[in-house]
């Protein structure tokens, strides 16, 4: 067996720790579960002052949606590796378990909280921002759950990369809007379609690019991990 | 397995930013050796070590860690570090710590195994306590139990006595002579009290 190269078992054992470690680390410290939720629930209230009673037309409303959801993400994602670096802990892990371990127990735990993150913001998107109205909610959910992945996926591989920056905080959001555009202009469009009343199958376009923007990323993050990680 | 063990270094250099931290660096041990890293401060002890751990890459050559039989093993399993710019998880306890240093490694924990261990370096009585909550030497120590968990063929030290009291540096030199019996040890010190215990060296001033 090649170096590096764990048992399929002890490798899920060792993303499942991965995994359980930031889980508790989060649940004793809510750090970036606090900072993405004040997060969403500033920026929405802002959103709502600034509207005031005029409202606003449904597509900005759809495209506001997912800045508030993007901006989140870039808020709080990154933590995952940049916790790991100012504790001085990336060493640890690095000894102990195999990169592909810690990638994807992370895109794991990223999954988690975006997907919690994103469900409390659109909860609260949907009650207060009037004007914005779900005609296709099959579309909108699928919409909401492909997007959290690929926001998930991508938003882990570029908190590896920039945790070691010392410019970190404004890297990351300079960094992954390039990467992340295919993946939002979709699921604006998909979103817009949703708030038409369009068919389902109207949308399947836009799920067959976020399906493939989730397998490329995904692929090709977990083969370049090992070397961001190393070095 | 840990009889064949064994640790050759080839020809490594290392450079950051383009300076070159030590270069032509070579070494061969066999289990039951032990080696000693030598060298001033900045001299690249420390990045020897990480070399050696499988953690860093050479600019130039190579560690090959081959567990027998001519097999490359793997670094995860076959290592054990304690340093002290190696951090454990402050926010868990020692315990905490080490189920984690075995889950990360794959393998089931042993929580007999890691009290017991956490008993001998001196912690019996803090085993569910936040290591945040610990001196520096407390926390030395549970590195040590980190290190030891999964009886790893190959053990590297990095400043072994750091932070330790008097029966800290027993505890470091009894865990440095069962290590002898057990694989490989590799120390990277200036602290050359016991230099005469040690078979093979690299002196890093000489690779510059």
């Amino acid at each position: 067996m090649p170096p590096g190269k764990a048992p399929a078992g002890a490798l899920l054992r060792s993303v499942r720790t991965v995994f359980l470690k930031d889980w508790r680390s989060e649940l004793r410290t809510r750090y970036a579960v606090s900072a993405l939720l004040m997060f969403v629930v500033t920026t929405i209230a802002i959103i709502l002052f600034s509207l005031g009673s005029e409202g606003a037309s449904s597509d900005a409303l759809d495209g506001m949606l997912w800045v508030v959801i993007f901006f989140a993400a870039m808020s709080g994602l990154s933590r995952t590796f940049v916790m790991e670096e100012e504790r001085g802990t990336t060493l640890t892990l690095q000894l102990a378990a195999p990169p592909a371990a810690v990638f994807f127990g992370k895109l794991l735990f990223n999954l988690v909280l975006v997907t919690g993150i994103n469900a409390v913001t659109v909860l609260l998107y949907a009650l207060f921002i009037n004007g914005f109205v779900i005609r296709t909610v099959s579309i909108f959910a699928v919409t909401v759950a492909l997007g959290s992945i690929a926001l998930a996926a991508a938003s882990t591989i570029i908190a590896a990369i920039i945790a070691r920056a010392n410019t970190r905080g404004t890297l990351y959001p300079v960094l992954s809007f390039p990467i992340m555009l295919p993946l939002l202009l979709s699921v604006i469009e998909a979103t817009r379609k949703a708030s038409e009343g369009a068919f389902f199958a109207e949308a399947g376009g836009e799920f067959q690019l976020l399906i493939s923007y989730i397998v490329v990323v995904v692929v090709s993050s977990s083969m370049l991990f090992e070397y961001i990680w190393k070095d | 397995m840990s009889g064949r063990v064994r640790l050759d270094g080839r020809e490594l250099r290392r450079e950051f930013d383009r300076r070159t931290v030590f270069r032509d660096v070579a070494f061969s041990v066999a289990a039951g050796e032990t080696l000693l890293v030598t060298g001033r401060n900045g001299s690249g002890k420390s990045t020897l070590v990480r070399i050696i751990c499988g953690v860093l890459t050479p600019s130039a050559g190579s560690v090959a860690l081959e567990s027998g039989a001519g097999r490359a093993a793997d670094p995860h399993m076959y290592a054990g570090l304690v340093a002290p710019y190696l951090q454990m998880f402050e926010e868990f306890s020692p315990m905490e710590n080490l189920g984690l240093g075995a889950g990360l490694r794959g393998m089931p924990f042993d929580a007999r195994r890691a009290a017991g261990l956490l008993e001998r370096v001196g912690l019996s009585g803090r085993l569910h306590d936040p290591v945040r909550t610990f001196s520096s030497g407390m926390k030395q120590r549970v590195k040590y139990a980190f290190a030891l968990l999964h009886d790893p063929p190959l053990l590297v030290l990095d400043e072994p006595t750091a932070n330790l009291d008097e029966e800290g540096i027993a505890l470091a030199r009894s865990v440095m002579a069962e290590q002898r019996q057990r694989g490989i040890l590799v120390v990277a010190t200036n602290d050359l009290a016991d230099a005469a215990a040690y078979e093979r060296s690299v002196d890093l001033d000489a690779s510059r």
